[in-house]
């Protein structure tokens, strides 16, 4: 059934998510929306890799198992964005990154 | 005869000066000084004991290896260990007595000073130093105690470090020595290179490499050998503080007087002539022609010292310059010794180092113990102290006569040997050194008059205590009966018994030149009165000289000064500060400027890196794209 849809579409799905996740990243004052928009670039190469994998190489699995890395690591990274978020909150009672300057020279 | 246990008379003070300098302050002042003496009194009772088993033994040289240290090639080993022989073995005895004299008197005359430990600690260091010195097998390992030594002096002289007179003065000692060690690492480097070999042994065997090769070519009158000889008896010029290396010696009685006892008197500054004497196979069999300056450059030093030393007013300067003086001796001793049967300069200088040690050494204990009841050191602020400090006029009395040369104190003895055995061999030197023995008596006696007899003195004034007269009483014995020491049995050139007679002639006119110098100095300084001053006067012009020292220090002042650190020192110094040190701040501060003018771009603004990294992202595709795809 999955040999129906060429691989085109799906790279497709994937483009318009990753250029969505970056606009998202650049445009959002929000850093909680920053961070969905990360998720999204990360799922977006997710999708990438499962497919490319099952289209071209369907004998090997190394395309799983990155996308089940980047999984991991993705919910580690949120755990930890979201502890940084939680701390500026009580700091300086915001999470908009134009109040957020103090990380320079 | 087993004498490896020699390894603990170095070992006990490294661990003293180890211990007492680590917990510096941590020990109160009884138990750093207590460590101290327990330690050089166990090196004492040890050279002792080598010094019974060596003498009564075959008398010859053993060498205890303690392993090998640098392997140039096969044959060319720096070794380390420990030598044994009749001038070593003397030298043992002499360092720990005065060592440990010292020691003692130290604890009551450093008693209210700061830096007890400290003090004590740097004693053991030096003490340590020059037993190594003595004891070494190969000039490498004598050269490495010899600079032991020689920072252990700076160290003590400048021990009151808040005075600038005294930093000056250990600077100035540690420089000029330092300056004549150079001429000494090069005399070794350049004896070495053509004997193939270190050892001190294996170059004085009158078959080994130094004596017995042909030694070729000459420079400027001299062999390649008779050079190297004089550049290491150079070196061993600027420890003896002989001329032209002498200016240092009187400047280094800053230090704490115990010290200048111990270092400026009795042990280090024999360094120089002890060196001599360690080659002197090599000196006597292989280059005369150096041996005859070591006569000369001691006959004029001890000259030249002895008039120094009586227009001095401060009574340690009056003691440097003797010293000088008879370091002098023993150099022209040596210089005037043949080697086997006309070796009896050699056994003369070694009789005078060892007499000389204990009489000088005492005759500072005594200046240190007046200077610590009147807290002066210039003769004119003493006087009449003959009742008030009666164990140290016995005392000095006694050092006093010994090195006047009169009998049977042990000065006579030796100084005797030394006028006998210049007498044989050069009528020049015998007759300086006669003078000297007439100035000599002259300006001590001078000295006790001066500080014993003259005015009565109305300041309140106690003799020390006990635990500085005791080591003095001590010294005393030693300066009365060292000339009882059958040296000619003991101490020769090549090991056999030497076969001396006594010369009447001699004995008597040296006796008698010493008793004139002594009426001379009773006559002027026995009661105040105005006839020093007016031999002074007739003097005129040349007492001048004499009191600015002949224009000696101004004339390296001069030459240091106006001619080295202006015309070489100066420039070179500009060229650093403007053109390295310019170079390098211009690389610095532009880089500065760069990262200034650059900082900027890190903005803390989250949204412009993302950009950055969109851009990089984007133009690293393109780049990739052009380059595999030529697009």
């Amino acid at each position: 059934m999955i040999e129906s849809i060429p691989l085109t579409h799906i790279l497709t799905v994937s483009t318009m998510i990753f250029f969505t996740g970056v606009y998202g990243f650049l445009t959002r004052k929000n850093m909680v929306t920053m961070l969905i928009s990360v998720e999204l670039i990360l799922n977006a190469v997710n999708i990438n890799f499962v497919a490319i994998n099952r289209y071209l190489y369907p004998d090997n699995l190394e395309g799983h198992f990155f996308t089940l890395f980047v999984i991991g690591i993705a919910a580690a990274e949120a755990a930890v964005a979201i502890a940084i978020f939680i701390n500026l909150y009580r700091n300086i009672r915001s999470i908009d990154v134009d109040d957020v300057t103090e990380m320079k020279y | 005869m087993d004498l490896s246990i020699a390894i603990w008379i170095l070992i006990l003070p490294f661990v003293a000066f180890v211990f007492t300098g680590i917990l510096n302050g941590k020990l109160g002042k009884k138990i750093s000084g207590l460590i101290s003496i327990l330690s050089i009194g166990g090196a004492t009772l040890l050279s002792y004991y080598i010094a019974f088993q060596f003498f009564s033994g075959s008398r010859e040289a053993v060498q205890i290896e303690l392993g090998t240290w640098i392997k140039f090639t096969d044959s060319l080993v720096v070794n380390f260990g420990l030598l044994l022989d009749p001038i070593s073995v003397m030298m043992l005895v002499v360092i720990t007595t005065v060592s440990l004299m010292v020691h003692i008197y130290s604890t009551g005359y450093m008693r209210d000073e700061g830096g007890y430990a400290r003090y004590f600690s740097f004693l053991s260091l030096f003490s340590f130093s020059m037993l190594g010195l003595v004891l070494s097998t190969n000039l490498i390992q004598l050269y490495i105690f010899w600079e032991l030594v020689g920072a252990s002096s700076f160290l003590l002289i400048g021990f009151y470090y808040r005075k600038p007179s005294a930093i000056a003065a250990a600077k100035k000692a540690f420089i000029v020595t330092r300056f004549a060690d150079f001429g000494f690492l090069v005399g070794i480097l350049l004896f070495s290179f053509h004997t193939g070999t270190f050892n001190i042994l294996e170059v004085n065997a009158s078959s080994g490499p130094a004596i017995s090769q042909d030694w070729g070519g000459s420079f400027l009158g001299f062999s390649v050998l008779s050079w190297s000889l004089i550049l290491m008896f150079i070196g061993g010029a600027g420890k003896s503080a002989m001329f032209p290396f002498h200016v240092w010696l009187p400047d280094a009685m800053e230090g704490p007087t115990p010290v200048s006892a111990l270092i400026h008197a009795a042990t280090m500054v024999v360094a120089g002539v002890y060196l001599v004497a360690r080659l002197f196979p090599v000196f006597a069999l292989g280059a005369p022609d150096a041996l005859e300056i070591v006569a000369y450059v001691g006959g004029f030093t001890s000259l030249l010292a002895a008039i120094l030393a009586i227009v001095q007013t401060d009574i340690k300067k009056v003691l440097a310059y003797s010293t000088i003086s008879q370091i002098g001796y023993m150099m022209l001793a040596l210089g005037v010794s043949g080697y086997g049967e006309a070796g009896l300069g050699f056994t003369a200088s070694m009789f005078h180092l060892f007499t000389h040690a204990f009489f000088k050494a005492l005759l500072f204990l005594g200046a240190g113990s007046i200077i610590h009841a009147v807290h002066s050191n210039e003769m004119n602020d003493m006087g009449g102290l003959r009742k008030k400090m009666p164990a140290t006029h016995i005392t000095f009395l006694i050092a006093t006569l010994a090195i006047s040369g009169i009998p049977p104190f042990s000065g006579f003895f030796s100084k005797d040997e030394i006028l006998v055995a210049a007498y044989q061999s050069n009528v020049l030197l015998f007759g300086i050194e006669y003078l000297v023995a007439g100035l000599t008596a002259f300006y001590m006696f001078r000295l006790y008059f001066k500080v014993f007899w003259n005015k009565t003195s109305t300041s309140e004034v106690h003799e020390s205590p006990a635990s500085m007269t005791i080591p003095m009483w001590l010294l005393a014995i030693g300066a009365v009966f060292a000339g009882f020491v059958p040296f000619t049995d003991w101490i020769t050139t090549d090991g056999v018994p030497l076969e001396t007679h006594f010369h009447w002639n001699i004995a008597i006119a040296s006796v008698g030149i010493a008793l004139a110098g002594i009426g001379f100095a009773y006559r002027l300084y026995k009661s105040e009165n105005s006839r020093s001053r007016n031999i002074a006067n007739v003097f005129g012009s040349f007492y001048q000289l004499v009191i600015h020292k002949f224009y000696i220090d101004e004339f390296y002042l001069f030459v240091t000064k106006g001619i080295i650190f202006r015309f070489v020192s100066a420039p070179i110094a500009w060229f650093d500060k403007h053109i390295v040190d310019g170079f390098l701040d211009l690389t610095g501060n532009s880089i500065v400027a760069a990262s200034v003018k650059t900082k900027n771009i890190q903005s803390g603004e989250i949204h412009q890196y993302a950009y950055f990294i969109l851009m990089g992202v984007l133009i690293t595709t393109m780049l990739i794209l052009y380059i595999s795809h030529g697009i």
